[in-house]
């Protein structure tokens, strides 16, 4: 039975061929002609499909586009409306205020603390015992018009409980010279060294190096005008020049005339690979003084040099590195000591006197931050300060930074001021800025 | 001597910039510097403020970029704030009017519109920005609408080499257009996928590939992974078919690994960035290694 259905099988299969030529050659052409026409039609609607989603794909592109270009401004207006009264205030400037509080515990009280060879001048004594507000300030900044930029800052703080507000500065500068020069007028903080432009809240440590103490008072601003020139050069050159009216340390009376104090400063800096960044600078101070805070009056020249290494892996300074950074001073005094509390005791006082520091800052991570700093000054063994003793502070801290805008810093010093005293000072504080981002310097 | 030597290198290669480039241009950032070589070929010298391996939130204003800022006839940047910590410093102590402000002055996020605008300025958010997220270097049709305001903006200072930047922007945007239908189709699989993310720098490449953000290792923008907020994010990660937790290329590997191994779900570095990976060499190279590297990840 099989055998049989298998053989009419193998017959229909061979015959099939027969049967088609036989019958309907005629018909398999004319299939053979539609399939065609089918194929060219088929052919044709997908070319129109490919062309339509082209087209789709373009406008989707242009709309995209259009999208993504309509200026920010338009979006602004039509998100918010700004009421009338906001806009007077438009163009107010960019505030930033900085709060800072701290509580020091002294082994040596801040009111009998002496430093053999350097008398206290400025703000350069022990910080206040207990808690204190410390040096909080509010700045204002803003261009001025397309020629001038301006900023204020002021300074709040406490001196034995009672509130001092003072202009720590307030100054124009050009943005409209050429061929790199900028011009300043008005009040603010020497461009010399390293760490006397930077202000206080931008520092490592609670306080200042025992050498910025000593010789500047802390830090030196005063009236005047600076011309800086900055040269078009693949190495960072800066070069300038300023005069101040010589009213603060270690200036004083604003002797010759108003114009007291003449300073040149010059920094050169640049990177060494991608990981590696330094600033160095050689800066000098000279004054014609008259009754300075230390009864100096005569002509004093101050000579700095400054260097400043940083290295963060990646060039990532926020989240890693180390900083070391080194100044040395030297004083030189040409003239006489007029007792500030008896005028009739006078003497000359020629004589030079150092003082350096030296310190290196570990950024851990994001957070947390460690350094090192040793100070050194170095008295002068004759004159009305002769000392044989000279000066040393170790200081170590430790600073969490909860963001950019906020930290707490833990710090230890120990001060051998003079032969018999050592201050050891445990100090916390916190710091805080808040309003416009400022954008600080290297 | 190594170090000498490589010192040496630079200077050469400094030395060395196209001396007949007609404009001195400081680019921020590498994806910029990358635009400009598209735009202008060898008419320009570029200057490259950061690379692919920093953290632009977080540069500071090295001398080296002030000497590079005092000889640029343009500095072309992100803007919307990205640079507010440096750029700012850098203008003002480089000197350079030319710069400053004006026309040679180009901030990119002013040829574009912004996503992410806040409704309500407040640090307490972390690191907010009152123009919108300013890491929109990652979505191709803005960087077409940037190319074309920064061609004009070549052309306005340069006037002598228009034709050029015009042919130039004409080549480009042909090349780029056909390869924006090329990514299309090869991320469409992509389409619908969730991600967890670092940092909040992804959105405009959310938005054009249709990834979902469900959630981000930083607890707010700029503020650093915390082990409790990663703690949370497990759940997060396993709840659905989480695609991968994605990096750039300059972050800290430590968090997204750490979520990667407690989840299974992959941790992704992408480039960001021209130069962030070895495919990255321009623009191009940037979308190619972006895309592959997610398709990677989805197998």
């Amino acid at each position: 039975m099989r055998k049989s259905l298998l053989a009419l099988a193998i017959f229909a299969a061979i015959s099939a061929p027969a049967f088609a030529t036989g019958t309907s050659q005629e018909q398999i052409k004319a299939l053979e002609a539609r399939i065609k026409s089918l194929e060219a039609n088929a052919e044709a609607m997908r070319q129109q499909a490919a062309a339509a989603m082209d087209a789709l794909q373009a406008t989707k592109a242009q709309i995209e586009e259009l999208k993504a270009a309509q200026p920010t401004q338009v979006a602004a207006v039509e998100e918010a409306p700004a009421p009338a009264e906001a806009n007077a205030n438009a163009f107010n400037p960019a505030i930033s205020i900085i709060l800072n509080g701290s509580y020091s515990h002294h082994s040596v009280d801040p009111d009998s603390y002496f430093r053999s060879g350097f008398p206290l001048v400025g703000e350069g004594g022990p910080s206040a015992k207990g808690i204190s507000l410390g040096e909080s300030e509010i700045s204002f900044a803003a261009n001025i018009d397309e020629k001038f930029y301006g900023q204020l800052t002021v300074a709040v703080g406490s001196d034995a409980g009672q509130d001092e507000v003072g202009i720590e500065e307030a100054y124009i500068e050009t943005t409209s010279l050429k061929n790199g020069f900028t011009l300043r007028a008005g009040r603010f903080f020497s461009n010399i060294g390293y760490l006397n432009s930077h202000h206080a809240h931008t520092d490592k440590f609670f306080d200042r190096p025992l050498a910025y103490q000593a010789f500047l008072g802390n830090q030196y601003g005063d009236d005047g005008v600076q011309l800086r020139w900055v040269a078009p050069t693949d190495l960072f050159l800066e070069f300038g020049t300023e005069v101040f009216a010589g009213n603060s340390y270690p200036s004083g009376g604003a002797g010759n005339g108003g114009v007291g104090v003449h300073t040149l400063f010059a920094h050169a800096g640049g990177d060494v690979g991608d990981e590696n960044s330094w600033l160095a600078g050689v800066s000098m101070l000279k004054s014609s003084t008259v009754d300075a805070e230390d009864g100096f009056n005569g002509d004093n020249t101050l000579y700095v040099a400054d260097l400043t290494w940083k290295w963060a892996p990646q060039g990532n300074f926020k989240d890693g590195g180390i900083t070391l950074r080194g100044e040395y001073f030297l004083d030189d005094r040409d003239g006489q000591y007029i007792d500030p509390v008896n005028p009739l005791l006078v003497q000359d006082w020629n004589g030079v006197r150092h003082g350096a520091y030296f310190e290196g800052v570990y950024r851990i991570n994001r957070n947390w931050e460690a350094g090192y700093r040793y100070d050194k000054l170095f008295a002068d063994e004759n004159g009305p300060y002769a000392s044989n003793f000279d000066p040393s502070r170790n200081s170590l801290m430790l600073t969490w930074l909860n963001s950019e805008f906020s930290l707490l810093r833990l710090q230890y010093s120990r001060d051998a001021s003079n032969p018999s005293d050592t201050d050891n000072t445990l100090t916390l504080q916190f710091q805080t800025s808040l309003g416009a981002h400022g954008a600080h310097k290297f | 001597m190594k170090k000498l030597f490589s010192l040496a290198l630079m200077l050469a290669a400094t030395a060395a910039a196209p001396a007949h480039a007609s404009l001195k241009v400081f680019a921020c950032e590498p994806e910029w510097a990358s635009l400009l070589q598209e735009l202008a070929g060898d008419k320009i010298a570029v200057d490259v403020g950061t690379s692919a391996l920093q953290d632009v939130h977080q540069i500071e204003a090295k001398p080296s970029l002030i000497a590079k800022v005092r000889r640029a006839d343009l500095v072309v940047c992100t803007g919307a704030d990205l640079e507010v910590g440096w750029l700012p410093q850098l203008l003002r102590q480089a000197a350079n009017p030319k710069v400053m402000s004006g026309t040679g002055n180009f901030m990119a996020a002013n040829a574009i519109t912004t996503l992410e605008k806040p409704t309500k300025l407040d640090r307490a958010a972390g690191d907010v920005h009152p123009q919108g997220n300013p890491h929109f270097q990652m979505d191709p049709y803005r960087m077409l609408a940037i190319a074309k305001a920064l061609s004009a903006r070549l052309a306005q200072l340069d006037a002598a080499n228009t034709a050029v930047y015009q042919q130039r922007l004409g080549d480009f945007s042909t090349r780029w257009s056909s390869a924006i239908k090329r990514w299309e189709v090869k991320a469409a699989p992509l389409r619908g996928s969730k991600i967890i993310v670092q940092h909040a720098s992804w959105i405009y490449l959310e938005h054009w590939l249709g990834l979902e953000r469900i959630g981000a290792l930083e607890p707010k923008p700029g503020v650093p992974p915390t082990s409790g907020h990663l703690a949370s994010l497990i759940g997060v990660a396993k709840s659905g078919k989480t695609l991968a937790i994605v990096r750039a290329a300059y972050q800290d590997p430590k968090s997204s690994q750490w979520l990667s191994e407690r989840t299974g779900v992959p941790a992704v570095v992408l480039p960001l960035t021209v130069g962030g990976d070895a495919q990255s060499k321009d623009l191009f190279g940037l979308f190619d290694s972006t895309i592959d590297k997610l398709l990677s990840a989805a197998k």
